[in-house]
């Protein structure tokens, strides 16, 4: 037993390092501009905060809707605290260039964009976490409205540069980037999924009832899960931040939220290989597989193909969700998660269904 | 003169204008199986939930091995509505939530059974360890906690053994039998090691055969586990048969108490439980 879990980690290991030098490679034959990147770029970036958002919802069954206005939080602090001084005069010039003059190095500010987005849930969580379902729903969706119109504030302009675009922080250029930071968050992630902490997250989810007689102080957790998603969150808003090389409030709007809802929905709730693989799933939809429906001039031989126009891609997207959502009532993955060892027992169970069908032909 | 565990003085719990537990006073010594039982509606479940903690009493207070741990006094819209006789008699206010009680050795069963239904057996009993614990939420994740991990599962592991619900742990807990789903509530229960335990109504719904192991199982597992075990119970046999002191409630009220020789022969008893005989 405890052989085959070590053979399974390892093989799990041997995988994932696989699918990196394979990125790695595809990075240096194929020209830089392949959509392929901009997919596994932000694929990625989407994955680790719907991971954040389905250790929430999914794991300890907080209903949150807040996830936009925690990435702001961490893009606009990876932002603001990367910015290379002699930059600052031309990004903040209607405000005198700022009232920030020093700037960290990339990896604190990653760091720092989760802290600040966790003490901001860790403050809102205080009374926002004793309202249940939809009611927090809607109170954490409220909060990241007036955040995202209290960055636009121009009064605050020598922080945020009000309603004008931060520019000029360091971005990366490598895919492997946000894949490898994601890949540790989420590897961290599911550590806490599967500790002791996670066990109690579930069960306050299954029955908070009963997890509070069984000594699990209710608003702790709660407010711990709050807190750890959060900073996930802040930390893949500075992902994103980094990936569009701009950052402005008004991309924050609570579409994204649903974007990430839709996500973790369609992947499973309480299942994080399925956000991982839905969040590849939709950018790759979104972005780059359905692109051909938007071009007007399609034609196959000498005809003309009906329907084809800009935004076309948007209604057939709609339709493929609402397929999955219909056929996958629990999301592709359900609760279950993506194994090796998972896919060994199933190969061993078709094994002995196999042999068993030899002996009755027998 | 054994040392008393649970006491409970004037306990009053009103919703609003009901009055479901009515200045009610009862103590348990250790190592006693002491039964509550009563009427539906007679407030059983709620005197259970008062010394838990899920409400705060109206007035009266709770001592849990000499300590106080709950106490209260009407206030606000209470102080209008209650019309308690020792109104004024106690004036601290101490409401800890479920789990610090549970943290102090008191642990339960729901008379609907509330088992965390995603996981399996193994895993119910394994998180009822986690209040426990001595990890944070960063040596816990980062797998800096693996002897106690380690002491937990053995733990788990040992209970299930004791319980006889060890060759199912794999199984999720809905798929279990009625019967073993109470046993695996109170192994639940006896995971986060209790010195007194709250049962309630741990023989609902089973038939006679189960009424009877369940009977054998909750006098062995106060032995094996030095427990005093508090029980609110409908079956007749069953509280008769284990209880070493019975309390008996009707409409919030304390009618009878003793022996289960003693109640049985109480008049008060009968009539509440047959309705009184108009002819008489």
């Amino acid at each position: 037993m405890e052989k085959e879990k070590k053979k399974d980690l390892i093989i799990s290991l041997a995988v994932i390092a696989a699918v990196y030098a394979i990125v790695a490679v595809l990075e240096a034959v194929l020209p830089r501009t392949s959509m392929l990147f901009t997919v596994l770029k932000k694929g990625s970036i989407y994955a680790l905060v719907a991971v954040s958002m389905n250790l929430l919802n999914g794991f300890t069954g907080l209903f949150s809707l807040g996830q936009a206005g925690f990435m702001l939080l961490g893009a606009y602090t990876y932002a603001i605290f990367t910015i290379p001084v002699e930059q600052r005069a031309a990004v903040y010039q209607y405000f005198d260039g700022g009232i920030i003059q020093f700037s960290l190095p990339v990896f604190l500010g990653i760091i720092l964009a989760g802290v600040v987005a966790a003490f901001f849930a860790y403050l809102i969580g205080l009374p926002v976490l004793k309202l249940k379902s939809d009611y927090l729903a809607i109170a954490t969706l409220g909060f990241a409205e007036i955040i995202r119109a209290l960055f636009q504030w121009d009064k605050l302009g020598g922080l945020t540069n009000g309603s004008n675009l931060l520019r000029r922080f360091p971005v990366f250029k490598s895919t492997l980037f946000p894949m490898t930071v994601a890949g540790i968050c989420i590897a961290i992630i599911v550590m806490l999924i599967n500790s002791t902490y996670g066990r109690a997250f579930k069960a306050i989810r299954d029955d908070d009832v009963a997890a509070e007689a069984m000594g699990i102080n209710l608003a702790h957790h709660k407010r711990l899960a709050f807190t750890i998603s959060s900073f996930f969150a802040g930390i893949s808003g500075a992902l994103l931040a980094m990936f569009q090389t701009t950052v402005q409030a008004a991309q924050f709007k609570s579409a994204m939220t649903y974007e990430i809802l839709l996500i973790v929905v369609i992947g499973g709730i309480g299942s994080v290989s399925g956000s991982v693989i839905s969040s590849f799933l939709f950018i790759a939809c979104s972005e780059w597989w359905l692109r051909f429906l938007d071009n007007a001039d399609t034609y196959i031989g000498s005809f003309h193909v009906p329907l084809l126009r800009p935004g076309f891609r948007k209604v057939v997207f709609s339709i493929v969700i609402m397929a999955i959502v219909l056929l996958y009532q629990r999301g592709i993955m359900g609760d279950k998660e993506f194994s090796i060892s998972g896919i060994r027992k199933k190969i061993a169970a078709r094994k002995a269904a196999k042999a068993k069908k030899k002996e009755g032909t027998k | 003169m054994s040392r008393t565990v649970l006491e409970m003085n004037d306990v009053t719990m009103q919703f609003g204008g009901v009055v479901a537990v009515d200045s009610f006073s009862m103590h348990v010594d250790e190592g006693e199986i002491v039964s509550l039982i009563g009427p539906n509606g007679a407030g059983k479940t709620t005197a259970f939930n008062v010394i838990t903690g899920v409400y705060p009493p109206t007035n009266g207070n709770v001592f849990f091995n000499g300590e106080k741990i709950i106490e209260n006094h009407p206030r606000g819209k209470m102080k209008k509505l209650y019309a308690g006789k020792d109104n004024g008699k106690y004036t601290g206010h101490l409401e800890p939530t479920p789990d610090m009680i549970t943290k102090l050795g008191i642990a339960r069963t729901f008379q609907n059974i509330r088992l965390w239904k995603s996981q399996t057996v193994f895993d119910n009993v394994l998180i009822a360890k986690h209040l426990r614990r001595t990890s944070n939420v960063f040596s816990a994740t980062f797998r800096l906690n693996m002897a106690e991990e380690k002491r937990q599962r053995e733990e788990t592991a040992e209970l299930l053994n004791i319980l006889g619900l060890y060759d199912v742990r794999n199984n999720n807990c809905t798929s279990l039998p009625y019967g073993l789903q109470r046993r695996l509530e109170i192994a639940r229960a006896l995971a986060t090691k209790p010195s007194l335990l709250l049962l309630d109504e741990p023989a609902a719904g089973m038939n006679p055969q189960e009424t009877i192991d369940l009977t054998n199982f909750v006098g062995k597992i106060r032995d094996d586990f030095k427990l005093t075990v508090c029980m609110i119970e409908h079956h007749m046999d069953l509280v008769m048969n284990i209880s070493d002191r019975i309390y008996v409630l009707n409409f919030g009220a304390l009618i009878s108490k003793g022996t289960p020789a003693q109640v049985q022969a109480d008049p008060v008893v009968i009539s509440a439980y047959l309705g009184e005989d108009e002819n008489a």
